[in-house]
This record gives structure tokens, sequence and C-alpha cells, in this order.
């Protein structure tokens, strides 16, 4: 889960937060410990200082009586305060302490003077102060005394600033991982909104856009998006205006020279059967004007058609119809019937619109009639896939991805006959338009193949 | 020979046809305008009407309606444009087939010959579905004892329809039996044809009974 941008910037911010906040309680925590037990232990030995400055007799020597013993034990002792009074063989004690009490090392450590040290005793804390006291003159009287103060109540104010402390701390844990995200979110929540954009942008949406909110470099990156992406939008809409008016063109040119083809193929039947009657030179003009019409029929037919599936306007009829069947009527019609075999199990039925695969399946054989050899086989098969072969030279290396290019020839010297040169991309666009495509290739045994492969 | 009346306005469209379909026998007469077409439609009751979609004023489709108000008179759209709309309206409209420009001769011909063709009478047979009556003898089709005027096409459609009760018949065999067309025919021509036979014998148009599409497949006539 905590990966990506999301997932650093969350670890880092409650990182820096948890650290800051550890630092600054530990270090606010140990200068108020110190404070506190300074401010305890100095009450305590300037306190015992000078109580014993004023009780202790300056001539003192051992044996001390046990009454100047208790003497000196009863002035030092205060609320949560025990004392231990010594001469070194009599001892006196005001509460549950004794001498073992004392640490040793603080012990040999008074009789240079007064010492300090923190110990704990039944789970309790004590400071416990130790001095050989001193005379007048400064030397040593046979005398040594032991305080014993409870740090119990510092010790509660140390816990209770402790746990304000951490529950403090955990607070701020809190609310760093709350705003961890919702830090992360405000950053990311751009960034996917723009990457959103950007894939559908990437799809062909070029409309797509997104939000510019605030000023931030997120926000400066979401600008720099949408002047790109209209940019892109202004160019592309160009582009395509172009290539419509380009295309429009086409069409109504083809559509232009319909009126006067129209005219002319009503004709032609007549100028044909009369050539013969004509004079020599005239009857063969006639022919040649009345094949050449067809053909130009045919080429602006083509041209409409390409036009229509170029602008995105050819429909697809879908209907049951029985293979074999359209096959051969495409061929018959056409009077192919003789030069072409065709191998399809008899009771297939496809869906698809009848007149589009004709079209293929005519311009198929119509290239394999002109390029190969009859015979040509149709071979069909459920799936669905139809293969024309024909019985030539087969396609070579160099002109196989061109074959359904338009108006491209194999050999620019060769004449065009009877071809409009726009039969194998009109298959291939109808095909297409079944959801389909068809791929040029050759036989094993020399031939070109054309597969048509429809989905069901 | 046929009596044709050619309505189309590009004179050089008009003479060649003409003359086309002269050479192939038939007597042409040819018009220039939808008002001088439905004119001499309407006055001489021609044997089939060769209508252009693309005219001036009065428009092929707008003809071939006001034609079918009051007639039976088999219609041929000629239309420029292969473009589906022209042909979706022109067959609602009531047209019985239509060929796009440039037509060769003979093409048109075999389209106009296959319209024209009469539907076969046979002897034996009166059939009744409910309230509609088909005598196939007299080629006459009643619905609740009245004449129901129908277009040699739509006779044929319904007789089609009706020799194969309860089987679901393609476009593509209606194409070949009623249009004389290949399957590769425009199965829109069906379509068209069986809306306009509904509005003429089913009780409901828009709730049909008797003409059942059988989605993605064709038509089934179902007795009820």
């Amino acid at each position: 889960m905590i990966s990506g941008l999301r997932g650093r910037l969350f670890i880092a911010f409650v990182a820096a937060c948890l650290t800051s906040t550890a630092l600054v309680a530990g270090i606010g925590y140990v200068l108020v410990r110190r404070a506190i037990l300074q401010r305890a232990q100095d009450a305590v030995l300037i306190d015992t200082r000078e109580t014993l400055a004023h009780t202790v007799p300056g001539d003192l020597t051992a044996p001390v009586p046990e009454r100047t013993l208790r003497d000196v034990a009863t002035a030092l002792v205060r609320p949560d305060r025990y004392v231990v009074v010594t001469d070194g063989t009599a001892v006196v004690a005001t509460g549950q302490f004794g001498l073992r009490d004392v640490p040793a090392g603080l012990t040999s450590r008074a009789a240079q003077g007064l010492y300090f040290q923190r110990v704990v005793i039944h789970g309790t804390p004590w400071l416990v102060t130790a001095t050989r006291v001193q005379g007048r003159d400064g030397g040593p009287l046979p005398l040594t005394v032991a305080v014993f103060a409870s740090l119990a109540k510092e010790n509660a104010d140390l816990n209770r600033i402790q746990s304000a402390l951490t529950r403090a701390g955990a607070l701020t844990v809190v609310l760093a991982v709350v705003l961890a995200a919702l830090l992360g979110r405000s950053v990311l929540r751009p960034l996917r909104r723009l990457a959103r954009a950007a894939r559908s942008l990437g799809k062909g949406q070029l409309t797509a856009r997104v939000d510019v909110r605030g000023r931030d470099e997120l926000a400066d990156v979401a600008r720099i998006f949408n002047e790109s992406a209209a940019s892109l939008e202004y160019t592309v809409g160009e582009l395509r205006h172009l290539e419509a008016t380009a295309r429009r063109f086409a069409a109504d040119v083809s559509h232009e020279l319909r009126t006067p083809i129209a005219a002319m193929t009503a004709v032609t039947d007549l100028l044909e059967e009369d050539a013969a009657r004509l004079p020599a030179d005239t009857g063969t003009a006639a022919r040649l004007v009345a094949e050449q019409t067809r053909r130009l029929g045919a080429l602006v037919e083509d041209l409409l058609e390409i036009s229509r599936m170029d602008a995105g306007t050819a429909d697809l009829t879908l209907d049951d119809v029985p293979l074999a069947a359209l096959v051969r009527e495409c061929v018959t019609t056409r009077g192919w019937a003789d030069q072409v075999v065709i191998e399809i199990p008899p009771g297939l039925r496809v869906r698809l619109d009848a007149r589009r695969f004709d079209v293929i399946i005519a311009n198929l054989v119509a290239n394999a009639l002109r390029h190969g050899d009859p015979p040509v086989r149709v071979v069909g098969r459920a799936g669905l896939e139809v293969r024309v072969i024909d019985n030539g030279p087969g396609i070579p290396d160099d002109v196989l991805p061109h074959v359904f290019d338009r108006f491209f020839k194999a050999d620019p010297a060769r004449p065009a006959g009877k071809g409009t040169g726009l039969g194998l991309s009109i298959a291939q666009a109808n095909a297409a338009l079944h959801g389909g495509r068809i791929e040029a290739g050759n036989a094993p045994g020399g031939g070109a193949v054309f597969t048509v492969r429809i989905p069901a | 020979m046929v009596a044709i009346l050619l309505v189309e306005d590009d004179p050089s469209v008009r003479t060649g046809l003409e003359l086309a379909l002269t050479r192939q026998g038939h007597s042409v007469t040819a018009r220039t305008t939808g008002e001088e077409g439905l004119e001499y439609a309407r006055a001489r009751r021609p044997e089939i009407v060769v209508l252009d979609v693309m005219l001036p004023g009065l428009d092929g489709v707008e003809v071939c309606r006001r034609l079918r108000k009051s007639d039976e008179i088999p219609i041929i759209l000629l239309t420029a444009r292969g473009e589906s709309l022209d042909v979706v309206v022109g067959l609602e409209a009531g047209a019985d087939d239509y060929v796009v420009k440039p037509v060769e001769p003979a093409v048109l011909d075999a389209r106009i010959r296959a319209v024209l063709r009469r539907a076969e009478k046979t002897p034996m047979s009166r059939s009744s579905f409910g309230d509609l009556v088909i005598d196939r003898a007299a080629l006459r089709v009643t619905k609740a004892g009245a004449d129901v005027h129908l277009t040699p096409t739509e006779l044929r459609l319904l007789l089609e329809l009706t020799r194969h009760p309860g089987q679901a018949l393609t476009r593509g065999h209606l194409l070949r039996e009623v249009w004389d067309h290949g399957y590769a025919g425009d199965s829109r021509l069906v379509d068209a044809c069986v809306q306009r036979l509904r509005a003429k014998i089913e009780t409901d148009a828009a709730a049909p009974t008797l003409i059942q599409t059988v989605r993605g497949f064709g038509y089934r006539f179902t007795a009820p």
C-alpha cells in the first residue's frame, strides 16, 4: 500500500513529525527533570548544612552523648525526611532507615564533606545526603549525619509531565498522519486528473482538458497540459478539415461525373450493337468509346465507394446468407463461372452484408483472374475464412506490402487493363467494415492467396 | 413491349435512356419534371414509371408518394447516389425497386421486367388467414371483406410469404423470388415492402401479427 508518490509523501511527512516531536519532547523532559531534581537537592543540601551549623556544638568529642545525637536528628527531621545520626558507635535513626541503607560509596566520601546520591529503596526514590560534621575550626567532629529525603513528589511531577508529553506526542502523530493523507490527496488528485485527461487525449479525445486550481507547480503543469492539448486539437482539426475538404472534393467530382457517365452508359450498348455496321474505323472508335465508358463508370463507382468508406458513412446490413450460393451467384453473374472452382461446404450459412461480401469476392476473383491464371479456387470454411487462390506466379515480396494501396501498380509499364486500381482497397475496406481483414500472401506451390477473415 | 414513363430532368440522360429503352423494344414517354410526370401518369396510366429522384420542384420521392395514394403503378427509382437515405425514403414512399445511375440499359430492362412480372395464378387456391382472404386464382386480396389494393411487388411478396406459412424466409430468398435479385441485392427492398404490406393487411401495423420479423434472418407469415 505504501508505494509510489503518495506513500513516499506520507512516510516522509509522518517521519518528520515523529522525529521533531520526539526531539522536542525528549529534550524538554530532560531539562525539566534536571531542574526539578536540582531544586530538590539544593533545598535538602542547604537546609541540612544550615541546620547542622546551628545545632551541632563545635567542641564535640567522642563518644557523643545520646541526647546530643537525638537533638541533632530531631533538628534535621522534616516531613518526608528521615535522619540517621552516628558518632561511630551509637546510632540514632528517626525512621525506617538505618546505616546500612546509606550507599557504601557515599559513606566513604562523606568523610570529605557533604555528598548526596539518589537511590531507590523499595521502589521509592530517595535523595540520600551524608556528611561528616565539621567543627568551627574546620576539623572533623566525631559525628556523621545521613538525611533520607523522599523524591516521591518530584517523581510524581515528572511522571505527570512525561505522560502529558507522551499524550501530546501521540496526538501530534495522529495529526501528522491525517495531514499527510490530506496532503497526499491534494497533491495526487490533480495528478490523477491530469493522468486521466492525458489518457483520453491519447485515445483521440482532443477536447480533453483539466481544471486548473490554485497557483502551485501542479497548476502550472495543468495549464501547460491544457495549452498543449488546445494547440494539438487545433492542429489536428486543421488537418482533418483539409483531409475532409480533399475527400469531399473527390466525392463531389465523382458525383458530378456521374450524370454525363449515366448518359453515355445508357447508349454504350447501342454503339456496340451498331459498330459492325459502321465503317471500320468508326466502328472501332465506337467500341473503344463504349468500353472506356464502362471503365469510367466503374472507376467513378469505386471512387464514390471509397469516399463513402473514408467518410465513415458506409453502412452494414447483416443477414443470414448461404455462403456457397452467394459466391456462386457472384461469379456466375459476372461470367466467371467456368474459370472459378468453389470449395465451400454446402450448408454453411454466415452472418454478413451480402452486397458487401459480394464486392469483396468479386474484387478478389477479378484480381486473381487479372494477375494470376485460372482456375481460381474460392475455398471457404466456417469461422469465417475464405481464401481466393489463383494459379499464377504469385506476388513478388516487394509488392506484397502494397497490394491494398490505392491505384498501386506492380509494374508501372504494364497497361492498367480493366481494373480501376481501387478493387483491393475497396475489398479491404469492406472486410474492415465487417470487423475483419484480408491478408495477401503466396501459396507454397506458387500462386497468390488472399485470405478473408471475418470474426463470427 | 412495355409502356414506360421516364421522368428525368437531365436531357442527356433522358435522351440516352429513351434511346436505349426504345431499342430494348419498349414504348417510352419522357417527361422532364415531377409535375409533368405525375400528370401524365394519372392521365395515361403507363405500365411502369422510371423516376429520377433528384428532380427540380417536385422530387422523385414526392411524385412516388403522390402516385401511390391512388395508384398501384409499379415504380423504379433512378438514384444518382447510392446513398442510403435516398433509397430508404424512396422505398418507404412506395417504390418497387431502384437502380443507381449510371445504369446499363440491360440491367434497367431486367429490373423493369422483374417488377412487371405478374404474380402466378394458381387455379385451386383460395386461402384465408383470419379476416384476410387471398384468392390466388383471381389474384385478389380482401381484408374483412374489403378489397386490398396491392402493387404487383406487394402481391408477389404476400403470395410468397403465404406459400410457406409458419416458415421463416430469409431476405435473400425473398429478394430472389420476388424481385429477381441475387443475394447481393439490397435487403432494404424487402424491409420497405414488408412495411407497406403490413400497413395494408395488418389490423395494427405497429403490432404486426401476420408478418412477423425474425431478427437478423428475415420474415415469417403466421396464420392467426
